[in-house]
């Protein structure tokens, strides 16, 4: 397991730390060094509120080695209220409940275990909002 | 810049191939190419292969191969990516011609996909997404196209029963291909019957994982002598790369490396998509089929799966697809499909696909994409 690799995404795993463009203010989620919009290089550290609305999503039966311990469990992609897409586990909701257009707000959960050790990966999830918006 | 075209095609059988290794299959399709083309030399090979390092712990394939088929001594590389390794393989093949660097050049793709437990080989696919963002999630590849394929269901209004004749053609057409990993046809039926992956793609809308080898040999149009009655040209050969996440891309729903090199291509070929008798297309899911077929201007933008289910994709239609059974009845050993694609469009256009062959073919694309089409690379041929 690369200890480093998931230290150094903390930011974004825990508070889904982005960049804003100091130059034309486009937002992303992953943090970009160049804007995709004006080429700029001067981003600035950007934190998303988590939340947004369902974009699309399906469920994982056959997962990919590393990931068997949630299975089945459903991934989706989220159009976050800033604008900027995220692709990541749907949680804490029956399949049969999920819906394209659906509230839904960031969580924090073990991603998967590495290894004898067990090194566990925490971030990001998203659940549906059960109250308001 | 020379003009380049293909003079010898060679393919292993795409199944599981539990008794060959991937230099074996490798061998045998080049030697295949070697013979179909009457030469016994080459100036370089270039070998497609995504996972060779991952699966079966051997990378410098260049090498290997070139070793292994009596070429020790030649330029002789791998090329990646991802799944449109072989068609990156191609591409790099033609420049070296093209360039007028080398007279005589060999572009092989080779996978094995089967050494080692399905789990395995599954989070070895997904690699070719972005290992921060997606892979960590646990998102298969399939999962990827799963998401496109709801959302496109959901904004175009579609069932998806609408996407059957993309699986039903491609299994027709396999039925004639030896080569083929699934040669039987299926039905309609069956397809209403198969086993959800990830829904709403089920295994009918994905290609099989499978071993194989497929070889060209490439050289200078002007100089192919003896070869010149059964000889392919090169019209266009284009690539183009998109976001390689799904999350990154300003409209998932449209596959903009496919527009470019497809765009780059038609330019280059001074044809237009209506002039493109037969279409080898990335038919690794059947979105992704729609998608393909909508950003290469075959199709409005929403509209790919009613040209299947017009009947518009077989080999008598006005765009036939998948022409020796496709990604999805041939096989998808992942990095050699790109050459696949190729070797059945020189089938076509020499006149010798049999039972498969479209009608009147002068002008064949192939098109091979790494990733969920992050890399497109589109090759146009002519006879
Ligand atoms: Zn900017």
């Amino acid at each position: 397991m690369d200890l480093a690799r998931h230290w150094r995404l903390k930011d974004q795993r825990y508070r889904l730390e982005g960049t804003v463009c100091a130059e034309c203010g486009a937002k992303f989620f992953p943090p970009r060094q160049v804007c995709t919009e004006c080429k700029s290089t001067n981003l600035k550290p950007h934190e998303f509120a988590g939340r947004g609305e369902l974009y699309s999503f399906t469920t994982v039966s056959a997962p990919p080695s590393g990931h068997e311990e949630f299975v089945p469990y459903i991934v989706g992609m989220v159009k976050l209220d800033e604008g900027p897409l995220v692709e990541a586990q749907i949680t804490d909701v029956n399949p049969a409940d999920v819906k394209i257009g659906q509230r839904v707000e960031m969580v924090t959960r073990k991603l998967r275990a590495y290894g004898d050790d067990g090194v566990i990966v925490y971030g990001y999830k998203f659940r549906p909002i059960v109250n308001g918006s | 810049m020379q003009s380049v075209s293909v003079v010898g095609i060679g393919q292993t059988k795409v199944k599981e191939h539990w008794d060959r290794s991937l230099r074996e299959l490798a061998v045998q399709a080049i030697l295949g190419a070697m013979q179909d083309a009457r030469v016994d030399h080459a100036d370089a090979l270039y070998v497609g292969n995504m996972l060779s390092g991952e699966l079966t712990a051997q990378e410098n394939l260049g090498a290997l191969i070139a070793d292994a088929v009596g070429l020790r001594g030649i330029e002789a590389l791998k090329v990646e990516a991802a799944c449109g390794s072989g068609g990156a393989a191609l591409r790099a093949g033609y420049l070296a011609i093209a360039s007028g660097e080398y007279d005589v050049v060999i572009v092989a793709g080779a996978e094995k996909l089967t050494e080692s437990s399905n789990c395995y080989a599954t989070a070895s696919l997904a690699m070719a997404a972005d290992a921060d963002y997606e892979a960590i999630h646990g998102i298969s590849f399939v999962a990827l196209n799963a998401l496109l394929m709801r959302r496109y269901m959901h904004e175009y209004d579609l069932v998806p029963e609408d996407f059957a004749a993309f699986s039903i053609n491609a299994h027709a057409n396999a039925a004639h291909n030896p080569y083929a990993m699934f040669p039987a046809p299926i039905t309609l039926a069956q397809y209403q019957r198969a086993r959800p992956v990830s829904e709403p793609i089920s295994v009918m809308d994905s290609a099989p994982m499978g071993d194989g080898a497929a070889a060209l040999v490439l050289m200078p149009t002007e100089r192919l002598n003896g070869n010149r009655n059964r000889a392919v040209k090169i019209a266009a050969s284009a690539v183009a790369t998109d976001a390689l996440a799904l999350h990154a891309r300003r409209d998932p729903l449209w596959f903009g490396a496919v527009e470019l090199s497809a765009k780059k291509a038609y330019a280059q070929a001074g044809v237009t998509p209506q002039e493109i008798d037969l279409f080898e297309v990335h038919d690794a899911f059947s979105i992704m089929s729609v998608m393909s077929l909508e950003a290469a201007g075959l199709a409005e933008r929403g509209r790919g799966a009613y040209l299947a289910r017009e009947g518009e994709i077989g080999i008598q239609g006005r765009v036939p697809i998948s022409t020796m059974g496709g990604l999805k009845a041939r096989g998808h050993p992942v990095g050699a499909t790109g050459v696949y694609q190729a070797v059945e469009v020189v089938q076509q256009l020499r006149g010798e696909a049999g039972k498969n062959q479209v009608p009147n073919a002068h002008i064949g694309m192939a098109q091979s994409l790494g990733g969920v089409a992050a890399n497109a690379v589109t090759h146009i041929f002519v006879n």
